[in-house]
């Protein structure tokens, strides 16, 4: 059993094609989507939580590059630069999962991978700059 | 035993390697077990700090003569417009200017990448910097357009002048408004979805000398991750604000005017920041030494987070139209526990200001001070305090042309 969050791009010809659905009808996954978005280049960007058979899990994420897809897993996508975050917590408010915490009562601020969902809202609101991000994404910001 | 102590006293057992340190923070278990009197008798500093964005700050450089000489007029600094109008080659980098190419609020709300806070802090480590300048030509100055780089260790002077720091206590904001607000509080969610603040509360300077009876002209101060000194009360300075029975402000008071040479302090205490939809700035590491001369200012310096109080006000209306009155007083402990409340609300809290870096600049600078490394200074001037009289001025509103003195 696997439980795994991935972020999809999709080139703009795929962007229209039923992918989720033969995730869950040909691989027995389990999808839970946590963001959806297209660019104004009709390319498309899934953020989503698979779960399900390890192989049938490995099976879907090759069918899905085989389709050209993008895939890689979510923890990759925002990185929070330790070296420049001055443990403010300005961004603590704005995340909404909770990623970004206060650990009490130090009040030293750490960054909880797993429970990140790639909005994107702490890039601009750490007045630092503390937060950023591997993946060009100029236009799903 | 009744304490008096000198700060020659102290300084001699700085000296001797012997002084007896301890931060802000720390001294509060002390008070608290041994009481005011037994713990001055034993206290011999304690230090505080804090670690903000602070907007008045700046620095002047003189940036030597080219060969032929020019007088700079039109200057900019990795873009970044200093101001020329003082002598030749001095300049003023002032911490929220922005480059004229910035797009600023008109994609709003913008991002200000990059401004004067940057320049500091990548002059500061080290970095080189593009200097653009123009001029009108004299004959002393035959020189009219210059493209260079600078770097810190190349230039004359680079003094670090910041006109109003180390805010005693201020505000906490909230929106009450009904869209998000973008302000140098941060960024407001609406209908008061969180409360931001910005001090270090009981380890901040001027809360644990609240009526200035040892921070004074001269006082020496961490500044920047190097050497300071205090050189002026601070713009906006308001001794007269409302206090508490024992001298501690219930909002914005009193402020400081500091200054250092930039050359021996550290990117890692001086921070080009960007507030999404309000501008560039610098966030500004002090941290301030307190003599303990007596009990009374040992019992300034063990004030908790739970005995002061800052004023929540609505940045949607009530401070940009700058109407008086506030929502009630929050206490520094119910501000750092992670949510206060406001007309019956729930509302969770942020800090711009890092307590944990306010920390470990109080840390540091008792571990000069027990290194032998960091004498105290006697003040050379009190600043004005509660008695002075001194009250916040507004800006007056009136027709340019029937001035009153014509
Ligand atoms: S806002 Fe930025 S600097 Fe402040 S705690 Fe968050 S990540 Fe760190
Ligand atoms: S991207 Fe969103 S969920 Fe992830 S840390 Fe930033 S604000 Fe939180």
């Amino acid at each position: 059993m696997i439980r795994q969050k991935i972020v999809l791009r999709f080139p703009p010809h795929i962007v229209e094609q039923p992918t989720i659905y033969h995730l869950i009808k040909d691989f027995d996954l389990m999808v839970n989507i946590l963001r959806a978005d297209i660019n104004p280049k009709k390319e498309g960007r899934l953020i989503m939580e698979l779960s399900g058979d390890d192989t049938a899990y490995k099976q879907a994420i090759e069918w899905m590059k085989g389709q050209g897809l993008e895939v890689m897993n979510l923890e990759q996508q925002i990185i929070w630069r330790d070296d420049r975050c001055t443990h403010c917590g300005a961004c603590t408010v704005i995340c909404p999962t909770e990623a970004l915490y206060f650990e009490r009562p130090d009040m030293i601020v750490k960054f909880a991978e797993d429970k990140c969902i790639v909005c994107e809202l702490c890039l601009r609101a750490c007045p630092a700059r503390a937060m950023e991000t591997l993946v060009e994404n100029a236009n799903f910001g | 035993m009744k304490v008096s102590r000198s700060i020659a006293d102290i300084n001699a057992k700085i000296k001797a390697g012997k002084a007896v340190v301890f931060t802000a923070e720390e001294v509060i278990e002390l008070v608290a077990d041994k009481g005011a009197a037994a713990a001055a008798l034993e206290v011999d500093v304690v230090t505080t700090g804090t670690f903000g964005p602070m907007c008045s700050s700046g620095v002047f450089l003189n940036v030597g003569h080219p060969q032929p000489r020019i007088k700079l007029n039109e200057v900019y600094l990795n873009g970044v417009p200093a101001y020329a109008g003082i002598a030749a080659v001095d300049l003023y980098l002032g911490a929220t200017a922005i480059p004229e190419t910035d797009p600023a609020n008109r994609s709003y709300p913008g991002e200000f990448i990059y401004g004067g806070g940057h320049v500091i802090e990548d002059l500061v480590s080290g970095k080189e910097v593009r200097l653009e300048a123009s001029s009108y030509g004299t004959d002393c100055y035959p020189l009219k357009r210059i493209e260079t780089a600078i770097r810190l260790d190349e230039i004359n002077e680079a003094i670090l002048y910041n006109p109003r720091n180390a805010y005693q206590n201020y505000n906490v904001a909230v929106n009450r408004g009904e869209k998000t607000i973008y302000t140098y509080m941060g960024i407001l969610k609406p209908g008061m979805g969180n409360a931001n603040y910005s001090s270090a509360g009981q380890l901040s300077p001027l809360f644990n000398d609240p009526l200035l009876k040892t921070i004074g002209l001269g006082t020496r101060i961490f500044l920047g991750g190097g050497i300071g000194y205090v050189a002026w009360h601070g713009t906006q300075h308001n001794p007269s604000a409302e206090r508490d029975e024992r001298g501690m402000p219930k909002g914005p008071a009193g402020t400081l005017a500091l200054t250092g040479d930039l050359k021996q302090m550290k990117p890692e205490w001086l921070r080009g920041l960007s507030f999404l939809g309000y501008g560039a700035t610098l966030q500004v590491g002090v941290g301030i030494p307190i003599p303990i001369l007596n009990e009374e200012i040992m019992s300034y310096c063990a004030v908790r987070d739970e005995d002061l109080v800052a004023p929540v006000v609505d940045y949607s209306q009530a401070y940009p139209q700058r109407l008086s009155g506030n929502l009630g007083l929050v206490s520094y402990a119910e501000l750092k526990s992670g949510s206060i409340s406001v007309e019956g609300k729930k509302i969770p809290t942020a800090s711009l200001s890092s307590y944990a870096k306010a920390k470990e600049i109080a840390l540091t600078l008792k571990d000069w001070i027990e290194q032998g490394e960091f004498i105290l200074t006697e003040p050379s001037l009190q600043l004005p305090s509660v008695d002075s009289g001194i009250t916040l001025k507004p800006m007056p509103r009136k027709d340019p042309e029937e001035r009153e003195d014509r």
